[in-house]
């Protein structure tokens, strides 16, 4: 068995008290012989590392916790909010090996080996992303608390169109996704604004697409 | 949230040794479900098995022409998928209908199915819910419930299932792979999912031991002719109302195959075998679809809150069999 956090030279800590179970197979199925010893352990606060905006990083959080929760209460990285902590708003959107995923329901102890690009992996307030830009000039914020999560979801939508994923708007899912404006909003509903700032969001993430030669 | 523990067995084998042998296992696949439900003490794991890392995320065609869709891929990955999307239209669409770009990136084939009613009544720990405890009553029947189910309910739960994968899963007869240390089985997907009956809370026919390895996809030309439809409250990112994945074959203007599946009105994906029997061999006209639609939905049981899903599921599925005789076969 794999622990969570090997590969990395992680030791068990001090604090990390595993239960361990030795199991025996049963023997019915490809592999596993009747009485052979299968090791299972399990970890209460498993030892993870993975790559956060470019730096390797190792943590030992407890297993329920949230990359959200880790980010915001334990790294001191709140450029990513917390909204309604169940998946429903998409203010926690980050990318995780390019592709945006929610920090709420993503636990920390599944990103072993992951590479994790937060808002602050983007852009900074003295080189922002051209996204963050586009944003500004489209005024594609209000408040600016789902911005963050706008930004990495438009950076991993704009992955998912130019890799062909389909949409719930096309008229025929086998074709080639085009890059329409009702193409940007759907894929985009998964960033609530409350503000209601959609025209500019969709206005600055088509600019910037525009901009990067790219998908529209 | 209850403290947890967590575990990443290396093959299938350990994933079956650990779920049947440490107390209080489950399954963690994207975690899009199970998590919320952890946060808000409805499931309460002791450990969580991480199924991700296993070789479980492949999409293979198999020796008669169909499809085996691993449990692990990711429903991006299963819609995104040439042959998936060429062969089986229905399936894509349906899949790109569910949730939000983010949780398809996350969520897993064998969680969309293994996923729990969002019944509101359900998910509130002051109200009764025999789901969630046997016994302790239904508070969503009487209750403010646009959610409910129309078909196949009880007493004792008016809960409906939310896949949409699922729907159009039932549509074309797929068969949902399982193991287990005793061996290796298939379900259909029609019987992989229950009525609540007496039980709801048990969601499917699934053992407590067992793991979903796959989803078999038979070889099914009639399912170059399918769609799917989804009615909800706003037009993105939001659970159905009443949804239907449909397949259709015309021949002289009249009806030679048709499948029709509904989502949204019942506690598993509903199968309208009535109006397949009724329609077939029939006029391939609007006024038919819409008598067959209306015969499927005689059994339907409405209540205050859920009674316009009778008409809005017999309107949907006239409207997507038009549609699917108006294309000519085009998906």
């Amino acid at each position: 068995m794999r622990e969570a956090g090997k590969g990395a030279g992680a030791e068990p800590r001090e604090d990390d008290v595993p239960d361990l179970a030795t199991l025996s197979g049963a023997g019915l199925v490809s592999g596993l012989r009747k009485g052979d010893a299968v090791t299972v352990q399990s970890r209460t606060t498993p030892a993870v590392s993975f790559t956060l905006n470019g730096a390797p990083i190792e943590v030992a959080v407890e297993a329920g916790v949230s990359l959200l929760d880790l980010l915001r209460e334990r790294l001191d990285l709140t450029g990513t909010k917390k909204g309604c902590n169940q998946g429903a708003c998409g203010v926690c959107t980050v990318l995780v090996d390019g592709r945006r995923v929610l920090g709420c329901l993503t636990l920390v102890a599944q990103l072993d080996a992951r590479e994790v690009t937060t808002i602050e992996g983007v852009g900074t307030p003295e080189q922002p992303h051209d996204l963050q830009r586009a944003f500004i000039g489209a005024d594609g914020f209000q408040c600016g608390y789902c911005t963050s999560g706008q930004i990495c979801s438009a950076l991993g939508m704009l992955r998912e169109l130019a890799d062909g994923v389909p949409s719930a708007v096309a008229e025929h899912v086998a074709a080639q996704p085009g890059s329409s404006e009702l193409e940007m909003r759907e894929r985009m509903s998964g960033n609530l604004c409350r503000c209601g700032a959609y025209n500019g969001i969709v206005d600055a993430i088509a600019a910037y697409a525009d901009a990067a030669g790219g998908h529209r | 949230m209850r403290p947890v523990s967590y575990a990443v067995p290396a093959s299938v084998d350990e994933a079956l040794a650990a779920i049947a042998d440490l107390p209080g296992a489950k399954f963690l696949g994207g975690g899009t479900n199970l998590v919320d439900l952890m946060r808000e003490g409805i499931e309460a794991p002791d450990v969580l098995v991480d199924v991700t890392r296993l070789p479980l995320a492949e999409i293979t065609e198999t020796a008669d022409g169909g499809l085996r869709i691993g449990s692990g891929v990711r429903n991006t990955d299963l819609a995104a998928h040439p042959l998936l999307r060429g062969r089986y239209p229905v399936v894509a669409q349906a899949v790109v209908m569910g949730a939000s770009g983010q949780i398809r990136n996350m969520a897993t084939v064998g969680g969309n199915l293994l996923q729990r009613t969002r019944c509101l009544y359900f998910y509130d720990q002051a109200a009764a819910c025999n789901k969630r405890e046997r016994g302790a009553g239904c508070d969503a029947a009487a209750g403010h419930n646009r959610m409910g189910a129309i078909l196949g309910a009880s007493e004792h739960c008016v809960a409906v299932h939310p896949s949409d994968l699922a729907v159009a899963l039932v549509l074309l007869d797929a068969q949902v792979e399982v193991v287990s240390r005793s061996g290796t089985r298939t379900i259909s997907v029609g019987d992989f999912h229950r009525l609540p009956g007496q039980t709801p809370d048990v969601d499917t026919t699934l053992a407590a031991d067992e793991l979903v390895t796959a989803v078999l996809l038979p070889p099914e030309p009639l399912a170059l002719r399918s769609r799917y439809r989804k009615v909800r409250d706003r037009a993105s990112y939001a659970f159905a109302l009443v949804s239907v994945a449909a397949a259709l074959e015309v021949r002289d203007d009249s009806v030679t195959q048709v499948r029709v599946a509904l989502g949204g009105v019942a506690h598993k994906p509903w199968r309208a075998t009535v109006l397949e029997e009724q329609l077939t061999g029939r006029s391939a006209t609007d006024e038919e679809f819409e008598r067959a639609a209306r015969a499927e939905l005689a059994q339907a049981v409405g209540g205050p809150d859920t009674e316009f899903k009778i008409g809005l599921a017999v309107r949907t599925i006239t409207a997507t069999l038009r549609r699917l005789r108006d294309e000519g076969g085009a998906a």
